[in-house]
């Protein structure tokens, strides 16, 4: 593995030992920033392969793919830490701090992998799927079918057109967030505030209708 | 829990919420926070809201705090 950005860093005064171990060879010379590399490498991938296959089959996702994805998360996480070992403060210990970049890069490229699938939706509307991801039970279709039909009202009169397209993907259509925002150009934050908004728009206006209670401890 | 509170549980927005960008700036520190059994919820109210909140950063959240499990041992 070849240096990158390779300078001599300032080791954060009160490092947990094994931190400030992780520091020190990193940031220094020849064989053991090489050793160092190779052992952080193992740590993350053994990471990414559990955090792959626990994820993989619900975006079906599996076999030599999901190892590809997790052996490029981890090579990837690898870069980032030794591009960015500059930043660590000594906030946490630095392997907690480490393994965050490899379950980042795992959910990133779980994110990107998901258009590959032949059968995703997203300009379909599958409204009928709704009472059954929120628990509704059918034989109760009596007492919630208003509740239902108000929401669906709210989210085209209230939301505007990007709040639509994104409540519609993540919650009618069953899109993955990181997935959606790959797809629109955008990130994880952006798409969760549109969301955000979305979800406190559509709550008050269910509110406003007498459909959901205005108070904290909602309906039982 | 039945779907309505399960719905109205998905749309209250908490205003503490520091949204993802801030969670994942500060979930090394959080989880350390957590693994050692602090209360990282009294120390950081906005990003245990949001972790409560939001399904991908919830789920790095879990990752992350079982990687520091799974190595501590």
């Amino acid at each position: 593995m070849t240096a990158v950005n390779r300078v001599v860093y300032e080791i954060p005064a009160r490092l947990d030992p094994e931190s400030a171990e992780w520091l020190r060879v990193l940031g220094g010379p020849g064989a053991g920033r090489e050793a160092a590399l190779a052992r952080l490498h193992e740590m993350l991938l053994g990471i990414a392969q559990r955090e792959a296959r626990r994820r993989g089959p619900r975006l079906l996702i599996a076999g030599p793919e999901l190892e590809d994805l997790a052996y490029q998360a981890a090579a990837d996480a690898v870069m980032a830490i030794t591009v960015k070992l500059g930043q660590f403060r000594g906030e946490s210990r630095f392997t907690t701090w480490a393994y965050r970049f490899v379950i980042l890069e795992v959910s990133a490229k779980l994110g990107r992998h998901f258009w590959r699938r032949p059968d995703v939706p997203l300009e379909a509307e599958d409204w009928d799927r709704l009472p059954d991801r929120f628990g509704f039970e059918p034989a109760r279709e009596s007492e919630w079918r208003d509740l239902l039909a108000a929401l669906r009202r709210a989210v085209d009169t209230e939301l505007t057109a990007r709040q639509r397209e994104v409540f519609i993907a993540i919650v009618v259509n069953d899109v993955p967030l990181d997935a959606l925002a790959v797809r629109l150009g955008s990130n994880r934050n952006a798409i969760y505030k549109i969301m955000f908004d979305a979800r406190r728009k559509l709550r008050a206006a269910l509110v406003a209708n007498g459909y959901l209670d205005d108070d904290d401890s909602g309906r039982s | 829990m039945n779907g309505w509170s399960a719905l109205d549980r998905f749309l209250r927005t908490d205003p503490r919420d520091v949204g993802c960008a801030k969670a994942m700036e500060m979930l090394h520190v959080y989880v350390d926070l957590v693994a050692v059994g602090g209360d990282a919820e009294e120390r950081y109210p906005g990003i245990a809201a949001h972790l409560r909140a939001c399904g991908p950063c919830g789920e790095d959240f879990e990752a992350l705090l079982a990687a520091v499990r799974e190595t501590a041992d």
